[in-house]
């Protein structure tokens, strides 16, 4: 047992940017467990971290570039997508990675997110959904369950919220996935999966936010929260994704939803310009110099 | 481990030791690590570190079985565990529940 | 280096001021654009993605101006040149992202063919009415490079200009054209590509180890790393310092925010342009840019009939703004008469700088049209008493 300095250091140093370590994320916050698993996923499907691009936007989940050692963009609220497309097709030989939060990408976001997704573009989207605008001291977000409590739903959510994995798949995503942080082993499995499928692959991350969702909602620590995975979700792959509404504090449904085959942006756009200019297309690969 | 009936490969079995590296002042004293440890191989200690949150300490370090469960749970990269070189064969301790 | 030839499209041409601007981006090496449909500037999207698919580049129209200012910032960041055209309300949506690419150092280009405004205003008809906005249009202190062409031909050249300035100093570069400048058809003279210069993108050649996002030399312009090469970079829009790692104090605001507005400031000589005629000895000089410029001529012609004394200059580069010249100016002629397609934007820092040594009188038009010359002519006339 070494409980002093250690001899060797963490598994995951290589991925982290170890001089802004310990991050900013407060205890029994599931971000970093996302992050973990995400860098688990990259070593074991043996992508190259060189050729991994992350682009986040902003929010609590919005720093993960900031401690990913990979080339990394923290870009404006919301428009880590768009970015991540235009990093995309300028340069179709990186890995592009949008790691940003439920109010970031279908609040602000949501625009980019529903045609980045009707395309298919070739990006991976990972969406750490802890309810609510968390870095901003936790207002309501398209994803507040019902009758949640926020700083600006103080009286309780009365708004619908977002079935995640039903927006992605209703846009035409290939790949949609849904785990809580407690499902790591599950979770960097679809993370992995996620980066090898070609196209716009989604993936919902549900995380515990201790200092402001559960604290205002009574409901513990981040620990108490991943007690209640534990116990209320359901694994059901393959479930029709308008099953999958998440009330107050009720079941969540965990799996990989969607996995199907579609032509991505580049595939398309290469088709269509063969088929009007024939043999004088020269196929786009990327325009990088 | 319990087992309600005893696997025929038993006498066979290669159950893997780690050993378990605590950075004690990454720790933020979350608990992951200790609630879903599947051996009851960690426990919250009662000494502060340096940020003044409880780390976790090793209860019994035959128990870990370098499942890394803790390694993926915890969010602050505080917690690893390493291969042991010398796995047992056969013999998997009892704990409770 | 020379402009690739698979871009430049050599010859003599009869096109609109949109399509010359694409054929400059196309000549410049710019092989990605991402925008959305705004008129007036809708035709140089339609021209980019007509040329792009046998140029080797990517068009796609993007769902709205954020995210056509990201995908522009994003695809410059890939290594690849790339540009935007939008309008007044587009610009608007575009500012905060603007802010981005500035602070994180984008090179791109971004073209804002201006029409009556505010609001969704006249979106057929002419206007100048953005100019200040070009300036201060997103938040926070920064200095803008902004580029007014006054003719198709023109349009070409400075396409070319903006994308080599973008380069150069490492920002996004603005032009800012107008409707009828957009629409109005000329001849453009394309010339043969190994006479255009272009300025290749400065890649750090430090190894990844050594290497850091934001360390300057005396010119303030970092290197940029390349992607995808194990440079490992983090860059942010929040305030950050070398190492491109957010630090959130007012010392690193200080050196980061004066460093990004004396990039342009102390290098402002080699950035600004304008041509100035006839001013020895004149009592009375027309400042302006773009259409307008092309307007004064019939008045300062009439004027000079009548024996005044007047010279002009025209803005090539609108900002930075010309300051030495128009303070040396203000020291000799009686007035300096500015005409504008706005209710008086670049005429207040011609006001400012000027600090009354002479008169400055503005030629307002609220935009929908071009100045009638008679009123800019009666301006000259006033100006000489």
């Amino acid at each position: 047992m070494k409980v002093d300095a250690p001899v060797r250091e963490h598994p995951m140093e290589g991925l982290l940017r170890m001089d802004r370590i310990p991050h900013i994320w407060c205890p029994t916050c599931g971000i970093g467990t996302a992050l973990t698993a995400f860098a688990s996923a990259l070593e074991e499907q043996e992508v190259s971290p060189d050729s991994v691009s992350i682009v986040s936007g902003i929010g609590c989940t919005g720093r993960v570039a900031g401690y990913t050692k990979l080339d990394s963009y923290h870009t404006t609220h919301g428009r880590g997508i768009p970015f991540a497309v235009g990093l995309h097709l300028a340069n179709p030989s990186l890995k592009v990675v949008v790691f940003s939060g439920d109010g970031d990408l279908v609040g602000i976001g949501g625009n980019h997110f529903i045609h980045a997704a009707r395309r298919n573009v070739d990006i991976t989207v990972v969406c750490v959904n802890n309810f609510l605008y968390a870095m901003t001291g936790g207002q309501v977000a398209a994803t507040s369950p019902v009758t949640a409590n926020t700083s600006t739903s103080p009286y309780g959510n009365f708004e619908q919220p977002f079935s995640l994995p039903l927006l992605a798949q209703s846009c035409g995503a290939v790949y949609v996935a849904r785990w809580t942080a407690l499902h790591i082993r599950r979770m960097t499995k679809a993370f992995g999966e996620a980066l090898q499928k070609k196209g716009f692959s989604f993936v919902e991350v549900i995380a515990p936010c201790s200092t402001l969702y559960a604290r205002r909602n009574k409901l513990g620590t981040g620990l108490d929260l991943m007690k209640f995975y534990h116990d209320n979700s359901e694994i059901r792959h393959g479930a029709d994704p308008n099953d999958l509404d998440i009330g107050f504090q009720q079941k969540i449904v965990c799996g990989k939803f969607v996995d199907i085959e579609k032509p991505t942006f580049l595939d398309a756009m290469n088709d269509g310009y063969r088929r009007a200019f024939g043999d004088r297309y020269e196929e786009y690969g990327g325009a990088h110099a | 481990m319990k087992f309600w009936r005893t696997p025929l490969d038993q006498d066979r079995l290669k159950v893997p030791h780690g050993e378990v590296h605590i950075i004690k002042d990454r720790c933020k004293g979350c608990g992951f690590c200790v609630e879903y440890c599947p051996r009851g191989a960690l426990e919250m200690s009662d000494e502060f570190n340096v940020k003044g949150y409880h780390p976790p300490r090793v209860t019994e370090e035959s128990l870990c079985v370098n499942c890394n469960l803790c390694e993926m749970l915890c969010p602050e990269f505080a917690i690893f565990c390493v291969l042991k070189d010398e796995p047992e064969s056969g013999e998997v301790k009892q704990v409770e529940g | 280096m020379k402009a690739d030839p698979k871009g430049v499209l050599t010859g003599a041409h009869y096109i609109d001021g949109n399509y010359a601007i694409a054929e400059g981006a196309l000549a410049a090496g710019c092989r990605f654009f991402g925008g959305y449909p705004i008129t007036p500037s809708t035709e140089i999207a339609e021209r980019f993605v007509q040329r792009a698919p046998l140029v080797g580049g990517v068009f796609i129209q993007m769902e709205d101006e954020m995210a056509s200012m990201n995908a522009v910032l994003g695809a410059s960041w890939g290594g690849v040149k790339s540009m935007t055209c939008t309008s007044g309300p587009g610009f608007s949506l575009m500012m905060e992202n603007f802010g981005l690419g500035l602070m994180l150092e984008t090179p791109c280009v971004l073209v804002n063919v201006q029409r009556g405004g505010p609001s969704t205003g006249l979106p057929t008809l002419p206007g100048q009415g953005d100019m200040m906005q070009a300036r201060w249009g997103s938040h926070g202190d920064y200095e803008v490079i902004a580029l007014a062409p006054d003719s198709p031909q023109e349009g070409f050249e400075l396409a070319i200009d903006a994308f080599n300035l973008s380069e150069t100093y490492r920002m996004p570069v603005l032009m800012m054209t107008d409707e009828c400048v957009g629409h109005m058809t000329e001849k453009v003279v394309i010339p043969p590509a190994e006479e255009i210069d272009v300025e290749p993108r400065r890649y750090t050649k430090k190894p990844p180890a050594e290497f850091l996002p934001y360390a300057v030399g005396d010119d303030l312009v970092p290197d940029a790393p390349p992607p995808g090469k194990g440079y490992r970079f983090h860059v942010t829009g929040l305030t950050h310092d070398e190492r491109g790692y957010p630090v959130i104090n007012a010392e690193a605001q200080d050196k980061l925010v004066r460093r990004l507005v004396d990039k342009v400031k102390k290098n402002a000589k080699d950035i600004i342009r304008f041509e100035e005629m006839d001013t020895d000895g004149a009592d009375v000089v027309v400042v302006s840019y773009g259409i307008t410029s092309r307007v004064v001529q019939p008045a300062i012609e009439k004027a000079k009939k009548k024996g005044i004394k007047v010279g002009q200059i025209r803005l090539i580069v609108v900002w930075p703004f010309p300051e030495e010249k128009i303070r040396e100016l203000a020291g000799r002629v009686k007035t300096l008469v500015v005409p504008e397609l706005n209710l008086g934007q670049v005429v207040l820092e011609v006001e400012r700088l000027s600090a009354g040594k002479c008169g400055v009188t503005p030629v307002t038009h609220a935009g929908g049209g071009v100045h009638d010359p008679e009123a800019i002519f009666q301006a000259i006339k006033e100006g000489v008493k």
